[in-house]
This record gives structure tokens, sequence and C-alpha cells, in this order.
């Protein structure tokens, strides 16, 4: 009975499936976040991006999950690439879990894909980007702008140059693409 | 008169307020001409098209340069709130913002001080801004597409880059996200979801459906929602109620496909060069 009660807790109290050697590093905006998650992982350490808990959400934000441990290590790495977190709090509460769902439309010469808001759309026989659709955030007609007209394979990955979640949703379709071209 | 709020993809863009004008496919504001491209410019043009079709052609827009770093937002947020009163719009619609849920309140609470309340309509950013601050209810209209309804349903998504999977699933039913987007009160008064059917609804379920002509491709298109949001916003403009105006536009969204037999590599500008031809097909001018 006992065994029962605690297993039903743990389902039942989502802080129980906080991981407690987890915090989270809060940066200025959503590209500071995205280079530093790239410069986190070159530099060999495991992180996530992920959803910042709601007492600190404002709108358009992600974080950087990282291992407690590694605090002092992963902050070196990112202040030797001249980028500061704000902060650096423990996990107190669970992270949102970006998207993980995607739609794949095939319109006999073009596909899209949909992430979230977000949908991409290509030429399968030329590979051109024809039309990005969706998204609400401000940097979603400036993607489109340099994307759309350009090769899928040549055309910069959206996290390089976005600076939104919608930019992110849309990395996300375009890394979906891809694995669907790849096929 | 109304009033259009959002951004344009170019940083240089100085914040500019006035009549909007336009210039074969372009708008153009003072010394600025803005390419219509998609997002704000396209619901811009699609509410200019709109309102010359019914013998209005003074649209008011309030828009800066921003591409996604948010300081064009902020400045904007900034200025609505020290402006907005001044206007004396009868509707407002709110776009391309970064979300951001304290300007966001910010800007309703200086709406709050006005004499007479204008007809509030919010997509795109500055809906995601409303309804993470839980203030979806102030607005009169919300115009999301499947994903972003999907997200109005998640009562834990602060943005549609959060939106659980189990309501992103296709076998989801409008109706039953409609549902439970206004039972957690992150709804506006009425929404009018884009999609392979056009739902309108209100607190007590879906009004209308709007499903023909059906235009696959339409999907695919970047700011063919824009475009819906724009011509839903000339008409309640006009002084059509907002269900009427709802399904109308959705229509003549429809009609507009129908018209340039798009493919998923058409770009929205097209479509919206046959708003006047689409608005003739409907018995608009009856109406008014």
């Amino acid at each position: 009975m006992s065994f029962f009660v605690s297993l039903k807790n743990i389902f039942k109290n989502p802080n129980k499936q906080i991981k407690p050697d987890r915090g989270f590093f809060v940066f200025e905006n959503t590209s500071e976040v995205i280079r530093a998650e790239k410069i986190i992982r070159k530099a060999g350490f495991e992180v996530r991006v992920m959803g910042p808990p709601p007492e600190i959400q404002t709108g358009c934000d992600l974080v950087v999950e990282f291992p407690l441990i590694e605090e002092l290590n992963i902050t070196r790495s990112l202040i030797r690439s001249e980028i500061k977190p704000i902060a650096a709090v423990p996990a107190t509460s669970p992270l949102l879990n970006p998207v993980n769902i995607f739609q794949v439309k095939d319109f006999g010469q073009h596909l899209m894909v949909r992430a979230a808001n977000m949908k991409l759309t290509i030429d399968k026989k030329t590979n051109i980007i024809v039309n990005i659709s969706g998204g609400g955030c401000p940097d979603v007609p400036y993607l489109a702008a340099k994307m759309v007209g350009r090769s899928f394979h040549d055309c910069r990955p959206p996290k390089e140059f976005g600076h939104t979640l919608c930019a992110y949703a849309l990395q996300l379709a375009y890394e979906e693409m891809n694995r669907q071209c790849s096929a | 008169m109304l009033s259009i709020i959002g951004t344009v993809p170019d940083e240089t863009f100085p914040l500019a307020e006035g009549i909007i004008k336009t210039d074969h496919n372009d708008l153009c504001i003072g010394q600025r001409r803005i390419p219509v491209t998609r997002g704000t410019p396209a619901l811009i043009a699609a509410a200019v098209k709109t309102a010359e079709y019914l013998g209005n052609n003074n649209i008011h827009v309030c828009l800066i340069g921003d591409t996604g770093l948010g300081h064009g937002s902020r400045k904007l947020y900034e200025y609505l709130t020290e402006n907005i009163t001044k206007w004396g719009s009868d509707t407002m619609v709110f776009h391309y913002l970064l979300p951001d849920s304290d300007w966001h309140n910010r800007v309703l609470f200086a709406i709050d001080d006005m004499p007479k309340r204008p007809t509030l309509i919010a997509d795109a950013g500055f809906m995601y801004a409303a309804k993470m601050s839980g203030q979806a209810g102030a607005y009169d209209l919300f115009t999301p597409d499947a994903g972003e309804l999907a997200f109005l349903a998640d009562e834990t998504a602060p943005h549609p880059f959060y939106t659980r999977g189990f309501l992103l699933h296709e076998e989801n039913h409008t109706p039953d996200l409609i549902k439970r987007a206004y039972k957690n009160h992150n709804a506006a008064k009425h929404l009018l979801v884009k999609g392979k059917k056009d739902y309108i609804a209100d607190r007590k379920g879906v009004l209308k459906i709007i499903e023909n002509p059906s235009i696959e491709a339409m999907e695919a298109i970047g700011g063919t929602g824009d475009m819906l949001a724009g011509i839903a916003s000339g008409l309640i403009e006009s002084g059509i109620d907002i269900i009427k105006s709802a399904s109308t536009a959705a229509y003549i969204n429809r009609l507009t496909g129908e018209f340039t037999n798009p493919s998923p590599a058409t770009q929205v500008i097209e479509l919206i060069q046959s708003i006047p031809k689409s608005a003739g097909k409907t018995d608009l001018m009856k109406t008014l």
C-alpha cells in the first residue's frame, strides 16, 4: 500500500520528477540562448534548451538546462565567447519542453512541414524553399525574406540568424524537412 | 478609424504613425515604402483593399522595424502606452510584435483609460502576449490558425513553441480545442480559426463554419492568415458585426484562392490583389 501511495505521488506531483542536479541559465534574449547552446555543446557539456518556469516567463523565452555541478566550467566557456548569462538558477520546478510533433503534407510537387505554428514548404524537384508561413514573432517575415527562393541545402539554418521562439520552431521544421529529404 | 499596429522586417525602419498610402504593390508612409510580403504589411494591404472596396480609404497605422531582437517592439510598446489614447480609433488591430506580457499589460491599461473602448483585434505575437498575460477576454477577436489554436487551448504554454504534443495531434477536433481555450479563459470574445475549414466561434461554441471554396495550396502560402485578419478588420471597421465580418472575411479569403488558382509557391500579394473581385462575389454591399 505504501509503495502504491508513493508511486502515485511521484506521478501526481511533477516536482518529484525534477532532477535536483539540474539548473538553468537565463539569457538576455533567445538568440543568445541559441549561441550559448552551440558553445556549451562544443565545449563537451550535455545541455538542453527548454522553456523557463512560469515565474520568469515574459513571453518569448528559452533557457539552457545544464548539470549544476558543471556550472563554473560552463560559465567559463561562455565568458570566453563573450556571452554572459543573466542568472544561473537551480531548477525547482519543471521546465517546459519544446514542441516535438511535426505535420508533413505532400502537395505533389511541393512538401510542407509544420512545427508548432511554423510551416516550411519546398519544391521537391529543385529543393527551393517556396514559402514560409505561420508564426507571430517579428523575425518571421525577416527569415522568410532571407530564405524563400533559396535552395534548402544552401540556405543558412534559421537558428543562425533568427532571434525568437518562432525562429526556433522554424529551425525544428527545417531539421524535420532535412530528415524528410534524406529519407 | 481603423488603426493597425505592428512591425516591418527592417531594423532601420523608424517608428512611423499616420495614414497609409499605396503605390502599385507597395505601402507608403511618409517617405518610406514597404513591400508587401507577409506579416503586418500583408495585413495592412488586405485591409486597404477591403476598405477601398467599401469606399473607405483612411487606414491609420503605427509601425516600426524589428527583425526579432525586440528593440523595435519595445519602442513601439512604449510609444503606444503614451499615445494610443489620442488616436480616437474605433477599431484597433495588434499584430507582429515581440510577445512581452508586461508591455502588453501596460498597453491594455492605457486602452482602459479611453472614454470609448475600441473594438480590439489581436493576431500573431500580440495575441500570444494577450493569452500569456491572462487578458485574452479583453479582446473582441483573435484570428489563430490551427497551431495557434492548440496553443490557446494549452493553458500551460506561454508561446506556441511549447504547445504540448497531445494538443497538436491532427486528430484533435477544432471545436474541442475552441471549447478548451474558452474553458481556460484563453480566447477572445470571438475566434476566427483559420484552417482547412474556417471556424467562427464564441464562448457558446462554434457559430459558423466556412469550408468552400477549398484551395489546399493556401495553407502553405505565407501571409494568408495575415490577409484574412486584414479583411476581417476592414469589414468590422465598416460597422458589420464581428460574426458576420469574420464569416464574410473567411469566404472572401477563400475566393481569392479560387480566382488566383495558386500553388504552394504563390506569394500572398497575388491573392491580395484579387480581394475586390472576391468581395464583389459576396452579398457585402447589400449588408451595408
